[in-house]
């Protein structure tokens, strides 16, 4: 009887140093990460062409939003020379990422990760140890707050609290009022991060894009100071803007590409497969060879831009 | 089950439940509102939910109030700046007339009874002469009651493009914005803190109040932004840095101020293309130039609506 006792309880031990614990089963984040950039190159390297809104399930007020961007913006109005991609577009944008695990310095367990971004030293927390969100009232900020559950070894993130920001670096906005959910997964060297991203007030329904990173271990974050400049003289009163129905630049995708000016538009009824059969032919056909951003490599190098 | 019944014992008890919620309305109506208090800065605190928002200074000299709230939230508004400091409000600087702003006033100057620490209440002369102007006539034969009636106004009046004084510690400065959503708003910079009280100029969230009737204009709204932006300096990121005070919403920095500025430039833009065009004001409004920013700026408790700000950037171009 005693024996049987010590077996069984031998048996217990060896198994539960055998099994993962909770914690063990969490995949570890840390590290630094490199973009790959096989999703969506155009958008994420050389950026998106005007007027491409294709994939977006845009509302009627987030595409004329989008209309009435003014690429001159950017340089014109000083204060957004130096703004960092929002907390939702920095996992998409052209950047490098270094994640550390933020511990309990008692018990070892990661309360949270930081992440650290190399275009405009983006920083973001996401906290893991359950702290309530701010209030309200408190600031937005372009990281926002991002509070991260376990489910096995996927970690899922929700984030509240952020700045107006983009969805597409081509004008289409990104409400304050939006959040966003995230799905970190790691697979050995390799991180997705899936992104749904509900936005009452320019999305129809909530928009869901994924990228993969790659560990690199050889990498280093280095600086990226940026000061806002005046680069042209303008009147204190000036935001460069289209009004409605003026600007001539949304068009021109569709056009290089050969698409249907109407699938362009975006929308959510044209980013299902039913679309196929009601989609209007284009204006003019798809071009014989490619004409636009043809081999482009890290950073846009190679571009043949015709 | 109950709610198919028939008959009168449904009616009793659908009279029951409207009582009942009845009742709730008028306790809720009762009570007083909840009152939220963040820190903002270093000894610069912000108020929110007794009307328009309080900004409350702190430190050995004592309080300093940028606006007073309602009337009926006055009581709780002092109750949270009592959690801050025991010391005595000093000084109430309102940023302008408008009774969710300045409804604690009097109140405030009925509890200020210690004449060796005295409540100054500070605006721009503007915003006097308006509050001065409300006040009921003097009646035929009446000769006393002046004091009273004085009582909470902003008789520490300035004139000037801005004032200076120096509390707990720190320079704050005040600047009078022409002809913004006022003619007598005041921004507050708290120069050692690093923050600013914009009043009702900045209401992220909602469109801006451009009262007409009592001297705003969109012009002067768009360049009282723009002075906004001159007095905030974002921290590393381009954001934080000087942080902003709205007169109603969250606190803000310099990024949010800019998204505020550009909309209302992009519907004053538009606005301006539809008068060159000799479009009436109706067709205006029924051509919705604000349709692409109603979803962000306007919910059902919105205090101005489309029309009503479509109205008034009109109104302040064609004047």
């Amino acid at each position: 009887m005693r024996s049987k006792f010590l077996n069984a309880c031998a048996v217990l031990a060896v198994a539960a140093i055998l099994s993962p614990s909770r914690a063990s089963a969490q995949a570890d984040f840390s590290g630094h990460w490199a973009p790959l950039f096989h999703e969506d190159n155009p958008e994420r390297l050389p950026g998106p062409e005007l007027g491409d809104y294709l994939g977006i399930p845009l509302s009627d007020a987030g595409r004329l939003r989008a209309d009435s961007y003014d690429a001159d913006r950017i340089s014109v109005v000083q204060e957004y020379q130096c703004r960092p991609h929002a907390g939702d577009y920095m996992m998409r944008g052209l950047s490098n990422m270094r994640v550390d695990a933020v511990r309990d310095p008692v018990t070892s367990r990661v309360v949270a990760y930081h992440l650290r971004m190399g275009f405009q030293e983006m920083e973001r927390t996401i906290w893991l140890d359950g702290r309530p969100r701010p209030s309200a009232n408190a600031p937005y900020t372009w990281s926002g707050f991002s509070v991260g559950t376990w489910q096995d070894n996927v970690m899922n993130v929700y984030t509240t609290h952020l700045k107006e920001n983009y969805i597409r670096r081509n004008g289409i906005p990104a409400s304050d009022k939006r959040t966003f959910t995230e799905h970190w997964v790691r697979h050995g060297n390799y991180l997705t991060v899936q992104t749904v991203i509900t936005d009452p007030v320019i999305l129809t329904e909530p928009l869901v894009r994924s990228q993969t990173w790659v560990l690199d271990p050889t990498q280093t974050m280095g600086r990226d100071i940026c000061e806002t400049v005046p680069e042209v003289p303008k009147a204190a009163d000036v935001v460069p803007n289209h009004l409605p129905g003026t600007n001539p630049f949304l068009t021109e995708v569709a056009d290089w590409y050969g698409l249907p000016a109407g699938a362009t538009r975006g929308g959510a009824n044209t980013m299902y497969p039913e679309y196929r059969k009601t989609m209007p032919k284009p204006a003019n056909p798809p071009p014989a060879m490619c004409m636009r951003y043809c081999n482009c490599g890290m950073n846009g190098a190679g571009c043949a831009l015709q | 089950m109950m709610w198919t019944q028939r008959g009168p014992e449904r009616t009793a008890l659908l009279a029951a439940v409207v009582l009942a919620g009845a009742v709730v309305a008028v306790a809720r109506a009762q009570q007083p509102p909840a009152l939220e208090t963040l820190q903002v800065q270093h000894n610069v605190y912000a108020i929110f939910g007794g009307g328009g928002n309080v900004t409350v200074q702190i430190g050995d000299d004592g309080v300093l109030l940028v606006d007073s709230g309602t009337t009926a939230s006055v009581e709780a508004i002092v109750a949270e700046v009592r959690k801050l400091s025991k010391r005595p409000i000093r000084f109430l600087i309102n940023t302008h007339l408008h009774a969710d702003h300045t409804g604690g006033n009097v109140a405030l100057a009925r509890a200020a009874t210690d004449p060796l620490e005295p409540l100054n209440i500070i605006g721009h002369t503007r915003v006097l002469s308006r509050m001065t102007a409300a006040l009921p006539a003097f009646k035929p034969g009446e000769t006393t009651g002046g004091a009273e009636r004085l009582r909470g106004l902003p008789i520490d009046e300035y004139f000037t493009a801005s004032k200076d004084m120096r509390f707990n510690g720190e320079a704050v400065v005040l600047y009078h914005e022409a002809n913004a959503h006022t003619d007598g708003d005041s921004f507050v910079l708290f120069r050692g803190s690093d923050v600013v009280s914009a009043g009702d100029i900045f209401t992220p969230g909602g469109y801006p109040f451009i009262d007409i009737a009592n001297g705003g204009t969109v012009q002067g709204e768009i360049a009282a932004l723009n002075h906004l932006l001159q007095l905030t300096v974002p921290g590393h990121t381009e954001e934080g840095g000087t942080y902003v005070v709205p007169g109603h919403g969250r606190i803000c920095d310099e990024a949010d101020v800019v998204e505020f500025r550009d909309m209302i430039v992009i519907v004053r833009d538009r606005v301006r293309d539809m008068i060159n065009k000799k479009m009436t004001l109706d067709q205006i409004k029924a051509a919705r130039p604000t349709r692409d920013y109603d979803p962000q700026y306007v919910t059902p408790t919105s205090f101005v609506k489309a029309d009503q700000f479509v109205e008034s950037v009109y109104r302040g171009l064609t004047r």
